[in-house]
């Protein structure tokens, strides 16, 4: 991710840099533009109308459990099961299909969404009630859930034949264009952007990861918004195992295997905060659509998929270590005199 | 946090339970205690053993290396690539430690330069050291390792049953114990993990401490990637995806807090070889790989939720008894 400009006039100052880093999802929307026309310079295919349709399709699965992973990470907890709840609520929908081929589709929609929010309470009580750090709860659900998949579909697989074509219209159809897909997750995504920016509830969760006990002072239920936050996040997972069924028709109980890695990479680096407290929705989807971007120059560049999971690794690296140090940086700017114990500089 | 893992005695509850572990495989199947079965069967957790060790010490300095997985295959992978390479194999295994050390380097000075929290850390790395594995690989597979190296592998103890890399393991099982348990750092570990800021004060150097346990970690990932590569003669870059799990609920499992500042390397060494023994009984009664799974998972989220939910019911009768003496003066 080295970019060599035409020689600035004036060389760029720390104080430059940090006001653009701040402006998180300015410089974002810059490297996004920068990727996008460097790749399409290279091979112009990459901006050809179906790619770019097959593109968005695949964003929008993640930018969908972006924003149930946004919410738990706003309140400094992580769910690291939500691939486990795709590749369930997959599964299960498409059994569903199979034996009830004239399910209408909204009932699908509904049920994975019930589904989601049963797994998702699991979770929520674990961490809310149960004291469970998140990482061990969601860890610990990561794998029971996957085994119950492993347990439900004894080595079976749904194809595309099992699903009735209305159901595959859905998920292949658009609108004006628009993948339905696409709209979907855009309007769950405004929805929600709402709801973390200027509703009440929605602000606690960031009350709650900015400081726990103050939070406790200002009258918030913490265990009653922990659990809600999981409760969202397992039924948007829930949501999108469904979608997940209706893009790619085929799903074996392996589906969505390592998306949680994803989703959290690309909620840090759209400026989402792993410490708490720090985030916008639009900050994270900017992130999906700019690793998702990347993921496809690397296709059409003829890079080797086995590099993908190594440079999401390392993005991931890139972004936390970025937020840490603007972090530090504001924190130095807002304190005139720090006096941290430990090491001195 | 007064716990069940407070009470002396947590270590004796699982030697109870491996003991039953035992007889109940036993009972399910003639065949399951005799001494081959028994060997066959410690020997597949040889990996979750040596990893499991190192892990502890993170998890009582209340960090955590979420990587050693992914460094074990990375590092299994050097050795491979390596020796088909033609490089002769003291220098391969040489350079796989080298490589692990480095990972390790990585994950502490993230850690402790940048102060980044370690779950968040190694969750990157997780996936960085994994893909590099595959950059190196592919899906290929190394074999046709030299049979003197596999045998390190699979064989046992001469005269005994005891598999080599389980032998191994014992030993430096005892000799992170002492370490742990027996000298001013192993206390020093303690501390760091009971209260940082304390540590600190009283001058303990705790981002050196941290930055040395992650380079070990590594260290310690890079031999479980070794073995396991002489123990199946196969180089691959997705060998042990996911074993993290199994370090992790070993380690927990044993009675080490994840908030840290307490545990023991013989409770983690227990629950390595209870975890290990249930699945064994478990895929002697033909029950498949996925309920392996759940009850891994289970057991993770248990040996967290059991203490915690213990704790809590301490509180409450605590609280009604004061309640109690203050009405009756």
């Amino acid at each position: 991710m080295t970019r060599s400009d035409p020689a600035p006039a004036t060389p760029v100052t720390p104080g430059l840099l940090t006001r653009l880093l701040r402006a998180r999802e300015a410089g974002l929307v810059g490297l996004l533009l920068l990727v996008t026309l460097g790749t399409a310079a290279i091979n112009p295919l990459f901006l050809g109308a179906g790619s770019v349709r097959d593109l968005f399709l695949n964003v929008a699965i993640i930018a969908l459990l972006v924003v149930g992973e946004t919410i738990v990470l706003l309140m400094k907890h992580v769910d690291l099961s939500i691939s486990s709840v795709v590749g369930l609520s997959a599964f299960l929908t498409g059994s569903l299909f199979a034996t009830h081929p004239d399910l209408p589709i909204p009932l699908a929609l509904l049920f994975g969404l019930a589904l989601g929010t049963v797994l998702g309470a699991v979770n929520g009580l674990l961490v809310a009630y149960g004291r469970v750090p998140a990482l061990v709860a969601t860890l610990g659900t990561l794998y029971v859930f996957r085994g119950v998949t492993y347990a439900v579909v004894h080595g079976g697989q749904i194809n595309a034949s099992n699903l009735p074509a209305a159901f595959l219209g859905f998920g292949t159809g658009s609108v004006l264009g628009i993948p339905n897909l696409v709209l979907l997750v855009v309007v769950i995504m405004l929805g929600f952007g709402a709801y973390l920016g200027s509703w009440r509830g929605g602000r606690e969760y960031y009350a709650l990861g900015s400081n726990a006990e103050a939070a406790v002072l200002a009258g918030i239920s913490v265990t009653r918004r922990t659990m809600t936050g999981f409760v969202l996040s397992g039924a948007i997972a829930g949501l999108a195992g469904v979608l997940y069924l209706a893009r790619f028709g085929t799903v074996d109980a392996t589906a969505g295997t390592g998306l949680e890695l994803q989703v959290i990479a690309a909620a840090v680096v759209g400026g989402v905060s792993i410490n708490g407290g720090v985030g916008t929705l639009f900050g994270a989807g900017i992130g999906a659509l700019l690793l998702g971007v990347m993921g496809s120059a690397l296709v059409t560049l003829r890079a080797p998929g086995f590099y993908q999971q190594a440079i999401q690794g390392a993005l991931l690296l890139g972004a936390i270590s970025v937020d840490m140090l603007v972090a530090r940086r504001t924190a130095k700017h807002l304190q005139a005199a720090p006096d941290h114990p430990g090491r001195t500089k | 946090m007064k716990a069940l893992r407070n009470l002396p005695g947590w270590e004796t509850t699982l030697v109870v339970l491996v003991v039953v572990a035992l007889l109940g495989g036993g009972v399910l199947s003639k065949d399951f205690l005799t001494g081959q079965n028994l060997s066959f069967l410690t020997a597949n957790f040889s990996e979750i053993l040596l990893m499991a060790l190192t892990m502890t010490l993170l998890v009582i300095v209340a960090e955590i290396d979420l990587s050693v997985a992914s460094i074990l295959g990375l590092c299994s992978a050097v050795l491979g690539v390596l020796f088909a390479a033609g490089v002769p194999m003291p220098l391969a295994i040489l350079a796989a430690f080298v490589v692990g050390g480095l990972a390790g380097l990585l994950n502490g000075l993230l850690v402790t330069r940048l102060g980044l929290p370690s779950l968040a850390v190694t969750i990157g790395t997780l996936a960085l050291y994994r893909g590099l594995a595959y950059v190196l690989l592919g899906d290929r597979a190394i074999a046709d390792f030299p049979q003197a190296y596999t045998n390190f592998g699979f064989g046992t103890v001469p005269g005994t049953l005891i598999p080599i890399p389980i032998a191994l393991g014992t030993v430096l099982a005892v000799v992170t114990a002492v370490v742990l348990h027996a000298t001013p750092f192993g206390r020093s570990l303690y501390a760091i993990g009971a209260n940082e800021v304390a540590a600190r004060f009283s001058g303990l150097r705790v981002e050196r401490t941290k930055l040395l346990l992650f380079v070990m970690s590594g260290l310690m990932s890079a031999l479980a990637g070794i073995v396991y590569t002489f123990r199946f003669a196969s180089a691959r870059g997705d060998n042990a995806t996911g074993f993290e799990l199994g370090v992790i609920a070993a380690v927990l499992l044993g009675g080490v807090s994840i908030f840290g500042g307490r545990g023991s390397v013989v409770g983690a060494v227990l629950a390595v070889f209870l975890i290990g023994l249930i699945n064994g009984a478990l895929t002697i009664v033909d029950v498949s790989n996925e309920i392996l799974t759940i009850v891994t998972g289970l057991l993770l989220i248990g040996s967290v939720l059991v203490p915690n939910l213990v704790a809590r019911v301490q509180a409450a009768r605590q609280r009604r008894r004061l309640r109690g003496n203050t009405v009756s003066p």
